[in-house]
């Protein structure tokens, strides 16, 4: 039976470059290898990536292993799943992590199954058990009501981590590493899907997931119209609007807006909530942020136990002076 | 056309986080009283999936649930939403298990069905967020699958689904028979219609055992997992919230700026 060692992580690429997720992975991953006294391996999949490898050494990778293919231009379940396969069956790491993105929440448990181990998906934490030196895999279940952590006795260990739950390494174009090619050795007849087209989701101003100031309405907002004011305020401080289930629901704001376990992950420097309760779920989107302040006028909702400041009164008041005061203050 | 649901019943997740309760002890979710259980609301969406293309084209659906205390009113909602059969997976033998072990009666039942053109399933269940079950079905029974599906269009035995990425959406298309996991994007489900209910209570579900879809004991439930659960525990909580006062609203709200600024967070 093979070796099983190293820490090995796949790296998804964006317009060209390492996407965000792939520097934090490295960055997490470096720290496992390390842990355990192995080699950290990224790898990269994609047509036209190799001169990307370079990158993840210069993030931390030991070695960087490159697939580039054609057939490779689109993520698709049965191309990259067979890839991955091919790589884990000739590379035997002990541990594989991804990103808990659509290609991540795709790929590792359909892979997982191929090669017959467990993984968990959506993981703020990984750590190495002193003990067994086996991958304690932390991730919140129930809609965030609680944590469990998980361990697989099978090898490779696979778990996908969620954005910015882990720090990228200071780019390092001095770390030495090694770049090794892998054919893909693709079938083209065993690739089932096909994309048609793919469609980018339109934004005004600041990305939600890139904006230091978040602005947050709830069901309290009562309206599109209650949500002006927060995007008045989300621009005097150059931030991003968000919300809670319920206005997305309503049609209120955007779906793209929900922040929270079935939508977007922000940690802001800033997370202003507003008119919201604070349920697990939308909290499990925004309890990373450096500091929460919450507008409520219910002085028992859940918001008041995870903020650091709160004003306990009725939105519609607070906001505008709130925001006059705050252009005030941003003008001296 | 065919198509399969699968389902399960959940603690609802709507429930006052205050209600929900560990016992360390054993590791498990202490139901919380007097709080019925609910349909995964994630797999309504699944179900409302199917039952479009059943509008569209007309179809039989079959749910298919696993679990344990399955209250029939609870899992007959699939029924009383418009599916036609229902077949619940009740034996001790599949409780405690993980995504592989559900995922493997799944197949088996799937498998025993036969006759099936789409496989739905939610992109996840609200209590162990797992994510996994329909990749894992997908893979055992070597279909072809697409996640994260927020709308579904089928023409001349192809499925054209709107997949959910994280720059928008990717349109996919591939060939019958496949499985989708359906995400919440798809819109609300519907509700029952008094009829639907009336015809669901007169519907009996076909219960089903681990010998009945050909699987031994040791492939499934707590026996079957590959994931060791070690802890579950709730975080704490850091109650240390500084409440800004006023002489009225508009003056809090001054005096929390003001704050702001001294605390340097602007």
């Amino acid at each position: 039976m093979a070796e099983y060692k190293g820490v090995m992580v796949y790296c998804e690429v964006s317009e060209g470059k390492l996407a965000s997720i792939a520097t934090e992975l490295l960055g997490g991953g470096r720290k496992l290898a390390d842990d355990l006294g192995q080699e950290l391996y990224a790898v990269l999949a994609g047509s036209g990536i190799s001169n990307l490898a370079k990158e993840a050494i210069a993030f931390g990778a030991d070695k960087a292993y490159v697939v580039d293919d054609p057939l490779l231009t689109d993520y698709q379940t049965d191309s990259y799943v067979a890839v991955m396969e091919k790589v884990v069956k000739q590379i035997t790491p002990q541990i594989l992590i991804l990103g808990q993105t659509s290609i991540g929440r795709d790929l590792a448990p359909r892979l997982a199954f191929r090669l017959n181990t467990a993984a968990s998906l959506g993981c703020l934490e990984l750590a190495i058990d002193p003990e067994s030196k086996l991958l304690l895999q932390t991730k919140p279940v129930y809609g965030g009501n609680a944590q469990a952590v998980f361990t697989c006795d099978s090898f490779p260990q696979i778990a996908t981590v969620r954005p910015k739950a882990m720090t990228p390494l200071e780019r390092d174009e001095s770390r030495q590493g090694e770049i090794i090619n892998i054919d893909a050795g693709l079938d083209p007849s065993a690739i089932r899907t096909k994309v048609l087209e793919k469609v980018p989701e339109e934004i005004e101003g600041i990305r939600l997931e890139d904006a230091e100031v978040v602005v947050s309405g709830g069901r309290g907002m009562g309206s599109a119209e209650g949500f002006k004011q927060l995007e008045e305020l989300a621009r005097t401080l150059k931030g991003a609007v968000g919300a809670t289930r319920p206005p997305c629901d309503n049609e209120w704001v955007p779906a793209g807006a929900q922040i929270g376990l079935t939508g977007k992950i922000v940690t802001p420097d800033l997370y202003i909530a507003v008119a919201l309760s604070g349920s697990s779920q939308h909290m499990s989107g925004c309890s990373g942020s450096k500091t929460i302040v919450s507008i409520n006028k219910d002085p028992e909702a859940n918001i008041f136990r995870e903020a650091r400041f709160g004003v306990v009164g009725d939105w519609k008041k607070v906001i505008p002076a709130f925001t006059n005061k705050l252009k005030e203050l941003l003008a001296e | 056309m065919n198509v399969i649901v699968c389902v399960k019943q959940v603690i609802d997740p709507e429930a006052p986080p205050a209600s929900f309760k560990i016992d360390p002890s054993s590791n498990k979710v202490v139901p919380p009283q007097g709080i019925s259980p609910v349909i995964d609301p994630y797999a309504e969406y699944a179900v409302e999936a199917a039952l479009r293309i059943k509008d569209a084209l007309g179809s039989k659906i079959t749910a298919i649930s696993l679990g344990t205390n399955q209250l029939r009113d609870i899992v007959k909602k699939p029924l009383a939403m418009g599916a036609d059969e229902l077949i619940l997976l009740e034996d001790e033998a599949f409780n405690e298990g993980d995504s592989w072990s559900t995922a493997y009666a799944l197949a088996m039942t799937i498998k025993k069905i036969g006759d099936y053109d789409i496989v739905f399933c939610g992109r996840e269940a609200s209590d162990w967020n797992a994510g996994q079950v329909g990749s894992g079905i997908a893979e055992i029974l070597g279909l072809a699958s697409v996640t994260l599906a927020k709308k579904i269009d089928i023409t001349d035995g192809k499925a054209r689904v709107e997949r959910v990425t994280d720059e928008g959406y990717e349109v996919v298309e591939l060939s019958l028979p496949a499985l989708i996991t359906v995400s919440n994007e798809i819109g609300e489900p519907r509700y029952p219609t008094i009829k639907g209910i009336m015809a669901a209570k007169k519907k009996e579900p076909m219960v089903w055992k681990p010998a009945d879809i050909g699987v031994e004991a040791s492939q499934i439930g707590a026996a079957g997992r590959h994931a060791k659960l070690l802890k579950l525990f709730q975080p704490v909580r850091e109650a240390k919230c500084e409440i800004i006062e006023g002489e009225n609203p508009e003056e809090a709200a001054v005096n929390l700026a003001l704050k702001l600024r001294e605390a340097k967070v602007l």
